[in-house]
């Protein structure tokens, strides 16, 4: 059994009086693909956004990588360095060309010279199959071409973990199979990856782990294929009914 | 039907109402050039009263003879659609093109048929128009103030050596733009003010020493406007960047200090910068009286600034910042290559309104004693060989004010569309 990567433990968060995130505890092994799922307001997104510290926790801890998460901002950039983020709303930067997103990071976070961080991000871009729109600015992309230009400008910061927080919810359906596929062949490259979605095909098919989160709590826990089988608990049921 | 369908304008008649409708209008115009060009009445036999009102009458039925839903005529269909959409439309274009036409020639003949130019005292103007004579004499006080006149090729290469040094962003290559930044917000303005230090005020390389007091005209408002605009806006940024900061000092100094400074009137800074501020300073220690004032208006208007830059920092969305942050930047790179670029494109607009607003504010230093353009006006009309002729002093004036706006405004629309990035 491999080392935990991310090890969560009884993890509380309120935003004011209310309490998003109640007790919660995980783990997760390197090369691990975890799918997160529940009702909206189940505090899924909060939860992965605590793993890089967009949002902080009151109480508990969250050690990722080996280095606890705490008000030093130095391990925090250095984390998050490792941490690559996917967002629902892409969040490119519209300032700067497809290349130039990708570059930005790796030239001025890891140091990397020009020419090298341009390589690397046209071999990302390759990836997920839009180099040919490097020179381009993200207004004049699609939505399903900017989300995988911001899957490749999370990936050339080459990271050990990446998260996804429902990267197709503001996608037409036709484009949402791009994305998927892009993070399908990321997934068989062997990367670890924490999914909020409810794309439950793609959960089938590629997590070893769901998670299903309901009030802040995480509900159930399971292997993907014993979590669509049978699933244990009543709400769990429930919400598999309505969306399968 | 109706017993007025002839003047019902169709398709079907068009031939008709299209001639007695362009004939009536070109009779109206006509009439309105006429009796404001050549003072003549065509309809002079007419009361007096509806002489004034006939030729808008007579336009108005025309226009509205005119209007036909496509009419298969080009140029009318762009002339309805565009001037001619209803009676009330109709009847402002109208106006307009009477105003005009009543405007134009009190103001040509004044400006220029009946104005004077020649000679270089008060007797050459004999005419009734303007006497640019008086602005030709002025010329080099409203240009350089009491700096003496062959000690000008200093103002002139100083500025030029300034203005070379500006254009350097241009000539840069790829491995020097990474300072460009730098080279504007820090190294330019020492240089620049070194220049404008060494040249102009002298005292040093057996260049006569001239104080600051004898600078003035255009000289001076550009003077002072080019430093106040470099230097209040680094400072805007920081301030503004310093309301968002989430340390409670940092944060709280920033607003502090903007809400006091967009608080007082620009009059009174001034007048507490050249009487009181040297009650405060040291006995020994001397500061000039420009660069006091230089130094109030920047910290002035960088309070301005900051609130315009705020602006567009509050208007980026969340996930910007998410997105940098994920990324493992830090707060300055964040700022820097993600944040203000974005923040500073969408405020381009602002800033050149704050920036007019400044440069148009320089008259200001008038109060203090130092006479730029609008200054050296006030002291010229009040000359006893030259009085009367404040008309064309402030005329001049609001055209070069006017220029150096526009200049700015045209500028800054460049500005946008060279940055527009979306679609």
């Amino acid at each position: 059994m491999s080392e935990a990567i991310i090890k969560i433990q009884n993890m509380n968060k309120w935003f004011g009086d209310f309490q998003v995130l109640k007790d919660i505890n995980l783990e997760v092994e390197k090369n691990k693909k975890i799918v997160v799922c529940g009702p909206s307001g189940s505090g899924k997104s909060t939860l992965i956004r605590c793993i890089n510290r967009l949002e902080e926790h009151q109480k508990g801890s969250i050690v990722v990588d080996g280095t606890e998460l705490s008000e030093n901002t130095k391990n925090i950039e250095q984390i998050r360095a490792e941490v690559g983020m996917v967002f629902q709303q892409f969040n490119l930067f519209p300032h700067l060309s497809i290349l130039d997103n990708c570059t930005l990071a790796p030239i001025w976070v890891r140091k990397m010279p020009k020419k090298q961080a341009q390589e690397l991000a046209m071999q990302e871009l390759e990836k997920v199959q839009i180099s040919d729109q490097a020179q381009k600015f993200p207004g004049q992309l699609s939505g399903g071409q900017q989300q995988r230009c911001a899957i490749a400008r999370a990936l050339c910061m080459e990271p050990k973990i990446m998260l996804f927080d429902e990267p197709t919810s503001a996608l037409d359906p036709e484009m949402i199979k791009e994305v998927l596929d892009a993070m399908v062949n990321l997934a068989k490259g062997g990367m670890t990856m924490i999914v909020v979605t409810h794309e439950m095909g793609f959960a089938k098919e590629v997590a070893d782990e769901v998670i299903f989160m309901d009030e802040g709590m995480i509900v159930e826990k399971a292997e993907t294929k014993e979590f669509f089988a049978n699933p244990k608990s009543d709400r769990t049921k429930l919400f598999l009914s309505q969306i399968l | 039907m109706n017993k007025f369908t002839f003047l019902r304008s169709d398709r079907s008649n068009i031939q008709l109402v299209l001639i007695t409708g362009t004939f009536l209008i070109t009779i109206s115009i006509l009439d309105v050039f006429l009796n404001s060009f050549f003072r003549l009445n065509l309809i002079s036999f007419l009361p007096s009263k509806v002489s004034f009102l006939t030729p808008f009458i007579i336009g108005m039925i025309g226009l509205n003879l005119i209007r036909i839903e496509y009419s298969g005529n080009k140029f009318l269909d762009i002339l309805n659609k565009n001037i001619n959409t209803s009676n009330f439309n109709a009847a402002l274009t109208l106006l307009i093109i009477f105003l005009i036409f009543k405007a134009i020639p009190p103001s040509l003949s004044w400006m220029i048929l009946d104005a004077n130019i020649s000679g270089d005292t008060k007797e050459a103007c004999t005419g009734t128009g303007a006497c640019w004579t008086y602005i030709k004499v002025w010329f080099r006080r409203f240009m350089y103030g009491m700096y003496p006149n062959e000690q000008h090729w200093r103002i002139n290469t100083a500025f030029l050596l300034v203005i070379g040094m500006g254009t350097f962003g241009l000539f840069a290559t790829e491995k020097m733009k990474k300072f460009l930044a730098l080279y504007y917000v820090v190294i330019y303005p020492i240089i620049a003010f070194l220049i404008i230090y060494y040249l102009i005020s002298g005292g040093y390389f057996g260049l006569e020493w001239i104080e600051t007091g004898a600078w003035g005209g255009l000289s001076l408002t550009f003077i002072v406007s080019f430093f106040c605009l470099i230097f209040c806006f680094p400072l805007g940024m920081i301030l503004a960047l310093g309301r968002r900061s989430n340390l409670p000092a940092v944060r709280y100094v920033s607003i502090g200090y903007i809400e006091f400074w967009r608080g007082v009137p620009l009059i009174t800074v001034l007048f507490m910068s050249s009487v009181m501020f040297p009650m405060f300073l040291p006995e020994d220690f001397f500061m000039d009286k420009l660069v006091r004032v230089i130094i109030a208006i920047t910290l002035f208007e960088g309070a301005y600034c900051a609130e315009v830059i705020r602006g567009g920092l509050q208007s980026l969305p969340r996930g910007q910042y998410d997105a940098a942050k994920s990324l493992g930047m830090g707060y300055w790179k964040m700022h820097i290559f993600v944040i203000l670029p974005q923040a500073l494109k969408l405020v381009i607009p602002g800033i050149c309104n704050t920036f007019l607003a400044l440069v148009k504010d320089t008259p200001l230093i008038f109060v203090v004693g130092l006479a730029e353009l609008a200054g050296m006006l006030a002291l010229a009309k009040t000359n006893p060989k030259w009085l009367g002729f404040a008309m064309e002093g402030y005329i001049f004036a609001a055209i070069i004010f006017w220029i150096i706006c526009y200049a700015m405004s045209k500028y800054s629309y460049n500005l946008e569309e060279k940055y527009k990035t979306d679609r």
